[in-house]
């Protein structure tokens, strides 16, 4: 007890646990207001839209009269809009997650692309609306139809699932890769055999999340031009279409017009946020399911 | 000329004598698997391998020694070219495999680490079942037919003494099998792709003695068939199971010669001071 002076110790005692009181404190209630915001935003809307909810509003079409409506065309225009998105996204995605991490040789292309795609993932929805807008729904002349309104949510979302590929194949252990290499696999076989399936809960994670993203996505879409009025139920990709968070802006919109479009709007809310919880359930039971055994 | 060629020529002529005289072939007189002639390698800034000559004859267990940092698994891994798979590196000089420069263009690296097998420091399974863990050479090589797959591996793992051991459990995860099992598996299933050498870094050093008996026993008999390069940090075992044994300081190869003149007459000073764990 040379350097430890026991009575400046014992004196000092008292503070540090103080601090230490006041600091656990602070942090429950960082996470209270959180929690209780939730709860409150949850409470209001459950309250609100949950006697709306029922078979005829679930598989109705859109109608002017509240007692009427239904969101059977968002439903499915949300539906159409993820057989565009998921499959581009995952092609694209997970390719080029692949040339950066295994083809491409660490070096300054490679940190230039890297960089670039991660400034993407920072950008601001609205501007991938606009450049929907003029690539998709002007330039391609594809007029304001799910393929269009896919792709732009694809380029969106692209960025997102990029990294986290990125980040689930870095995660495969070296060694696996060597041992596949060592036996003469060539690299696409070993990225077929060893790489992906190892990486692909981390990859399929991801994606989900950022798929969750897309369908909760709404302003990109405000910018290619979806038609507020009463379209036709979508029935492939290239129809015109609407989608959930749409019609929640809509309606939340009129709500000034006809009160009851506010509830209209929160049991739409209702739908979206169990679509959302749904798949970010699947993201976490794939995480549990594929626990890391290597 | 080189003086490797030369040397061969010599042993040659000396046989053809030793034949006219009517007596068996000397031991001596076997096939140059791979030459390695002024071989650099550099990893960005460092320089880990500083001009090394090298040759490896047909069956014979070369075991390659020299303190920590030394370029033991940079040269290892330069053989079956597994060195490049590291960015940033840079080689220079000639190794050759059977006659052919590795390094050339044309050459192809699947052929080669078909021919060459390697067995890494720590175990490491494929997070598969054993049974497909000794099947991915094969597989990727492209046979299909499962009855020629099971026999293959079975056979593998006969041979890498772990048959009995895993017989009744093909399918559970290379997982559950204890680290000795693991490497053995490992030995296997490079064993499965028929490999004419087979490159071992350090195979041993993540196992218990007796683990380690079994794997030296094992390459004792592989020898018979293989060629075998092996990293090892064991005088003993380099002792025990090499035929050669070439020593390392510092990326330059100090000496090269039969194990036992290595051992009980070492020609470089710090050749012995190493042996007799003077320094490393
Ligand atoms: N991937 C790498 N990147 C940069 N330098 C490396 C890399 N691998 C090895 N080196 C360097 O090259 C030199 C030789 O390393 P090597 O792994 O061949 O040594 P070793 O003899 O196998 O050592 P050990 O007995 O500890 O395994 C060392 O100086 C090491 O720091
Ligand atoms: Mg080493």
């Amino acid at each position: 007890m040379e350097h430890i002076n026991e009575e400046q110790v014992k004196r000092r005692r008292n503070l540090r646990l103080l601090t230490n009181r006041v600091a656990q404190f602070i942090f429950m209630l960082s996470t209270l207001f959180g929690v209780i915001v939730l709860g409150i935003l949850i409470y209001r809307v459950v309250s609100q839209g949950i006697g709306w909810i029922d078979i005829n509003f679930l598989t109705g079409k859109l109608s002017t009269e509240p007692e009427r409506a239904g969101i059977l065309g968002a439903i499915l225009g949300t539906f159409w809009l993820m057989v565009v998105v998921v499959p581009i996204t995952m092609i694209l995605g997970v390719g080029t997650a692949l040339f950066l991490e295994i083809y491409i040789k660490k070096g300054r292309l490679q940190s230039f692309l890297q960089t670039n795609i991660a400034n993407l993932a920072g950008v601001p929805s609205i501007v991938y609306g606009v450049l929907g807008m003029t690539i998709f729904v002007r330039a391609l002349d594809l007029g304001n139809i799910v393929l269009a309104g896919g792709l732009t949510m694809s380029l969106l979302i692209l960025p997102i699932v990029i990294v986290a590929s990125q980040e689930a194949i870095r995660s495969v252990p070296q060694h696996l890769s060597e041992a596949s290499y060592g036996i003469g696999a060539t690299k696409w076989q070993t990225i077929r055999h060893i790489i992906i399936p190892a990486a692909l809960p981390g990859i399929l994670t991801g994606a989900i999340l950022s798929f969750s993203r897309a369908i909760g996505e709404t302003a990109p879409l405000v910018v290619i031009g979806i038609p507020a009025l009463l379209i036709p139920l979508p029935g492939s990709i290239f129809d015109k279409f609407t989608v959930l968070p749409m019609q929640i802006y809509y309606w939340t919109l009129d709500a000034s017009l006809v009160e009851e479009y506010a509830n209209l709007a929160a049991a739409t809310i209702i739908v979206l946020l169990l679509v959302l919880f749904l798949l970010n359930l699947a993201a976490i039971i794939i995480r549990h399911k594929f626990k890391k055994i290597y | 000329m080189s003086t490797l060629t030369a040397k061969r020529l010599n042993i040659e002529t000396k046989l053809s004598d030793d034949l006219s005289k009517g007596l068996r072939p000397v031991e001596k007189v076997k096939k140059m698997i791979y030459e390695t002639n002024q071989l650099h390698i550099w990893y960005g800034e460092t320089h880990a391998i500083k001009g090394i000559d090298l040759p490896v004859y047909e069956k014979e267990v070369v075991a390659i020694i020299g303190p920590s940092g030394c370029g033991k698994s940079t040269y290892l891994k330069t053989l079956n070219r597994m060195v490049e798979l590291v960015p940033d590196v840079r080689i220079s000089g000639k190794v050759a495999y059977n006659g052919k420069s590795i390094f050339d263009e044309s050459y192809d690296v699947e052929e080669l680490r078909l021919r060459v097998g390697m067995v890494f420091q720590k175990p490491n399974p494929f997070p598969k079942s054993i049974y497909e863990n000794v099947a991915y050479g094969p597989r990727i090589h492209g046979i299909r037919n499962k009855g020629v797959l099971d026999e293959i591996v079975e056979q593998s793992l006969r041979k890498a003494y772990i048959w009995d051991e895993v017989k009744d459990r093909l399918d559970t995860s290379a997982y559950s099998l204890s680290g000795g099992q693991q490497q053995r598996l490992c030995i296997a299933r490079c064993l499965a792709i028929e490999p004419e050498v087979i490159l071992m870094d350090e195979p041993t050093s993540a196992l218990d003695p007796k683990s380690t008996f079994k794997i030296e026993e094992l390459i004792r008999e592989l020898k018979e068939t293989y060629s075998i390069i092996i990293v090892t940090h064991n005088m003993q075992q380099a002792a025990r199971i090499s035929d050669k044994t070439a020593f390392f300081l510092d990326g330059e190869l100090i000496e090269y010669n039969e194990t036992n003149n290595i051992f009980n007459n070492p020609s470089d000073s710090r050749t012995e001071d190493y042996i007799l764990g003077r320094f490393g």
